[in-house]
């Protein structure tokens, strides 16, 4: 408890509490643009790093990934168009409510129910973190090596269509990690000397994320614009209320758990909400016609996975998205080894950023409750000027990592790639993850062997690696089930072109 | 170019946009069409390079429009395009229907607003292929 006061009074310093501000509004801002998430503007903000402390940073970057959550709600009510993944359930219910005119109470629900999701949510890291850590620092590297083996598994296999474009975007991710001499050899340097000390993750994310999003937009430069519904302040009437609390609740409980599994992510609890609302409501004849409860539990779901995200990060190391694998980075960037040993070496650190997500929560509420007719204004950007401002971001981002001109050539190799993996829909995730985790399993491997003189069984010498080996085979049995079974009808694609904006 | 009267038009073409001035030109529009029988283009374009254009008429609004013209007993096309230059659009539309006259809606600019942003009533006014009328919305 002490901790967490002394968490709240660092995170209440002028300058933190201005980079939780900063944080929250950059994270509304690409929340509501589609195609920018939270993951670009981390990617885009990693160069922070080198000038500013490790506590603000932290800080200011976890109120980018909150704030994506709220932001992505504004559009999916307003233009039927989700902001980001988290909120494709959010527009089925949410863009009906804004066509018959109840577009505030739609924001009023998801705003406060975020709220409260998020809240919960940070309450409930505050009592798991300390646990969760006092239990995992006892693993050793075997199991370590096994929980990133599942997290590859699992963010490969359970997100995405496609399990074949899931382990091509794997691979590729692997492959990039391997890129240097850290283990003595030289590795896919291709006698380059400028390759040796391995190629950046700074540049990786940024030209996959930026430059890949760009190219994209360029390539569609012109579509029609979409129909947004004009709206006023949102507000909720006391019957609205009345229907939203249950949703939000329930929400928050599927968002939660979802959020700390390897592979959680938003879509699944959001879905799920979804799904279960729809079969609790006495009002079944609205849903698919504008359900207020439609559209409060999954966005409770999302902001209380975005919490439960935190948990395996911070007291594992392990991301489950490519928000949280580019925070993982951006605290290894640092010198900070994340990991079981993050709290007992940083609990400042830990602490500070435990107490800024309720601020972040707190500002998130008091900018959009009234604001969101305003954040609704960003979406008449022109393109070619803000991408040109993401491109010179993009750019220097890269430049100043080294400060060679070489990173820019890597930039716009790895952009291309970026471009090539959204045309032909491979996803983006397993690629981070791999990048950024590949190469700390392989730590753990060496780890492993170095200790046991070289011998192999020390892998499943552990009974935590016993159990999480036993979770892959049946996920992989799984996969392995579902391919063989005859593929289920064809569904209509009616979402394609929308599909198209998220899916990146 | 042939001189034709544009009091007496065979052709007009009228360019959208949703808002009071877009309104404003299509409803004068209407009027010359109804008095002289002439069939109207209506022009409705975007630049379609970001995800909401304002000035760019639901399709619900275009609809309506649609069929009020239609009623009232005149020809009408009406002409939604996703172009790079949105006068460069209304220009070619006069071009291709051998319009007699244009009819714009035009507002009061600030000096500021004339240095930042290049007018569409300007361009249309200035490169038409035939005479122009620049009409304001009722105060």
């Amino acid at each position: 408890m002490d901790l967490l006061l002394e968490g709240f009074q660092q995170a209440l310093t002028p300058t933190n509490l201005l980079f939780a501000c900063l944080g929250v509004l950059l994270g509304t801002a690409v929340g509501v643009l589609p195609g920018i998430g939270p993951a670009m503007a981390l990617a885009l903000l990693l160069p922070v790093t080198y000038s500013v402390g490790a506590d603000s940073a932290i800080i200011m970057f976890a109120g980018v990934y909150y704030g994506g959550m709220y932001g992505g709600s504004t559009t999916s009510i307003l233009l039927n168009t989700p902001g980001e993944s988290s909120s494709v359930v959010t527009a089925i219910e949410g863009n009906k409510m804004a066509k018959r005119g109840r577009a505030a109470q739609a924001l009023a629900t998801a705003a406060i129910g975020s709220f409260i999701a998020g809240t919960i949510g940070t309450v409930l890291l505050w009592i798991l973190v300390p646990r969760v850590s006092d239990v995992v620092v006892e693993l050793g590297a075997p199991s370590y090596f096994a929980l990133m083996l599942l997290a590859f598994l699992a963010v490969t296999t359970v997100l995405g269509a496609s399990k074949l474009r899931g382990f091509i975007s794997l691979f590729l991710g692997l492959a990039i990690g391997l890129v240097g001499t850290s283990t003595g050899q030289a590795r896919l340097t291709f006698g380059e000397a400028k390759l040796a000390d391995g190629i950046d993750i700074v540049v990786v994310a940024v030209a996959i994320f930026a430059i890949g999003e760009a190219l994209w937009v360029a390539a569609h430069l012109r579509r029609k614009p979409l129909e947004i519904i004009p709206v006023g302040q949102p507000w909720m009437g006391r019957q609205d209320w009345k229907r939203s609390w249950k949703p939000w609740l329930r929400g928050t409980a599927y968002g939660f758990p979802f959020g700390a599994l390897p592979a959680g992510g938003a879509e699944m609890p959001t879905f799920l909400s979804y799904v279960t609302e729809k079969k609790l409501t006495r009002h079944p004849e609205e849903f698919g016609k504008g359900a207020i409860e439609g559209v409060a539990g999954p966005e409770a779901a999302n902001n209380a996975s975005a919490a439960g995200t935190m948990l395996p990060l911070l007291t594992l190391g392990l991301p489950t998205t490519a928000t949280a694998a580019i925070m993982l980075y951006a605290i290894q960037s640092y010198g900070i080894q994340p990991g079981p040993l993050l709290l007992d070496n940083e609990p400042g650190l830990v602490w500070a950023l435990l107490a800024s997500l309720l601020i972040a929560n707190t500002l998130l509420l008091v900018i959009n409750l009234p604001l969101a007719p305003l954040w609704a204004k960003l979406l008449r950007i022109p393109r070619p000027q803000l991408y040109a401002g993401i491109l010179f971001f993009a750019t220097l981002g890269a430049y100043s990592v080294n400060f060679q001109a070489f990173d820019l050539a890597l930039l716009l190799a790895f952009g291309v790639l970026g471009f090539a993996m959204r045309r032909f829909g491979i996803p983006v995730l397993p690629l981070i993850v791999a990048v950024i985790l590949g190469p700390e399993m392989e730590r753990k491997l060496t780890e492993a062997l170095a200790l046991s003189g070289g011998e192999v069984s020390t892998l499943w010498g552990e009974p935590v690696a016993v159990v999480v080996y036993v979770v892959i085979a049946l996920m992989l049995a799984a996969v392995a089930i579902n391919g063989l079974r005859p593929p289920a009808p064809a569904q209509p694609e009616i979402a394609d072109d929308e599909k198209e904006l998220v899916e990146r | 170019m042939s001189t034709t009267n544009p009091l007496q038009p065979k052709c007009v073409v009228a360019a959208y946009s949703a808002d009071v001035y877009g309104r404003a030109a299509v409803e004068h529009a209407e009027a010359i069409a109804l008095a002289s029988g002439a069939r109207l283009v209506v022009v409705n374009a975007t630049r379609g390079d970001s995800l909401v254009d304002d000035r760019f008429a639901h399709e619900d609004e275009v609809e309506s429009l649609r069929e009020r013209l239609a009623t009232e007993g005149i020809e009408v096309d009406i002409r939604r395009d996703v172009v790079p230059d949105v006068a460069e659009a209304v220009l070619e539309a006069a071009r291709q229907s051998s319009a007699d006259v244009i009819i714009v809606g035009v507002r009061h600019r600030t000096p500021v607003g004339k240095l930042l942003l290049g007018s569409v009533a300007q361009r249309v006014i200035l490169d038409a292929p035939c005479p122009v009328l620049a009409v304001k919305p009722p105060r």
